[in-house]
């Protein structure tokens, strides 16, 4: 493949993979990592780095957006942050010392789920809570509207949630994706936090994660310009199109298909691991 | 200022950074394909760049050269600063609040990715 060449695919690959990862609230780095390393053989040292700067970009990029909605609560964002950053490290520091064929398999399981996700849609809680003592001493509870009013909520169960958070910041470190699904189930499911709130703090969250490994992603050379280049410019284009989309789609069918394809890229490249073909 | 209208400010400078950064890329990306689209790649395996293109001064004084590559990497070191000035934002923003826990929260997690950062240069 010629450098023009490889260049476009990536990047119609990117646009596709950023697209579809803004309808469905999985980002784009679960699918583009797949998409180069099964389609094309890129090696996926250079794939998942690609991913990390564009998961940077879609969350930037989209902030704004967020912040009119007023959804976020960005001190829920920035206390778990704590726990995310050093998880991301961790795991940055963890990719790379295991097996290419390691990183596969986990890459794989997390596919699985991304599946089982999309066909079942995140677990929405609408029940509003009371804060208990701890996430009250940190003031973590807010207002968000609701059909133009504001409510209040609370929040529970930090210690846990602040637990998984560091879980979700290992698997971005280690797989250069945003891990925004675990953010969100941490939050929704674990803290009780509303859905809409969850979903936008997790974006937010999401860039700054990134970060924590773009360093050590740097320095290892996992951040290769000629790969990084198109999926960052194809993720971040298609995001922003899915994000305008996603006012007037109907996504339910569409779950279903893109669930079908990341149930297939899992199986895929957990046979690839497990073969060491990847 | 309410905690609205500064997300707001920040919202907008974040994506003007990413604007930024995708345009530092692509004119990267353009000087790169002018010299090189016939040349054969393929990405099958990993070898670590030199420090032109992994280290904070090899890609400072690769840009400064308007070596392609370090055009498109310098505008990647732009876009992951854009998380990292969100967060400076924030302390800034509780700090005038008067938020003295959240500052020191935002200062955290500020030293975290900085000391992360730091392992680049």
């Amino acid at each position: 493949m010629t450098a023009l060449e490889f260049t476009i695919v990536v990047w119609a690959l990117s646009v596709l993979a950023g697209f579809l990862g803004a309808l469905t609230g999985l980002g784009g780095g679960v699918v583009v990592v797949p998409a180069l390393t099964l389609a094309l053989g890129v090696d996926m040292k250079y794939a998942i780095g690609a991913s990390l700067v564009s998961v940077i970009a879609t969350s930037s990029g989209a902030a704004a957006a967020y912040v009119r909605e007023g959804f976020s609560n960005i001190r829920i964002g920035m206390f778990l942050e704590i726990a995310t950053t050093i998880g991301a490290i961790v795991g940055a520091f963890l990719a790379a010392r295991v097996s290419t064929h390691a990183l596969a398999i986990v890459f794989g399981l997390i596919l699985l789920q991304a599946a089982y996700m999309s066909f079942k849609g995140m677990p929405e809680n609408a029940e509003l809570v009371e804060s208990d003592a701890l996430a009250t001493r940190l003031r973590l509870g807010g207002a968000y509207p609701v059909e133009g009013s504001p409510e209040q909520y609370g929040v529970r169960n930090v210690p846990a949630g602040f637990a998984m958070m560091f879980g979700a910041g290992a698997l971005s470190g280690l797989l250069g994706i945003g891990s925004g699904a675990v953010k969100v189930i941490a939050m929704d499911r674990v803290m009780r936090i509303p859905f809409k709130v969850s979903t936008t703090t997790s974006n937010f969250m999401i860039g700054v994660t990134a970060a924590a490994s773009a360093g050590l992603y740097l320095k290892h050379g996992y951040i290769n310009p000629q790969v990084a280049m198109p999926v960052m410019l194809g993720v971040l284009a298609g995001a922003l199109v899915g994000a305008k989309f996603l006012v007037h789609m109907r996504v339910k069918t569409l779950r279903v298909v893109f669930g079908a394809v990341i149930l297939a890229l899992a199986i895929e490249m957990l046979v690839n691991g497990f073969t060491g073909k990847v | 200022m309410d905690d609205r209208r500064l997300e707001n400010i920040i919202g907008q400078l974040l994506r003007a950074g990413v604007l930024l950064a995708a345009a530092t890329v692509v004119s990267g990306g353009a000087l790169y394909l002018a010299v090189h689209h016939a040349d054969r790649v393929n990405y099958r395996v990993f070898v670590a760049g030199g420090p032109d293109t992994s280290t904070f001064s090899g890609i400072m004084r690769s840009a400064a050269h308007l070596e392609s590559l370090g055009i498109i990497q310098f505008g990647l070191l732009i876009l992951i600063a854009t998380p990292v000035a969100r967060v400076a934002f924030a302390i800034a923003g509780f700090a005038l609040e008067r938020d003295r826990l959240y500052t020191v929260v935002s200062i955290i997690v500020l030293l975290i990715l900085l000391a992360s950062l730091m392992h680049a240069t």
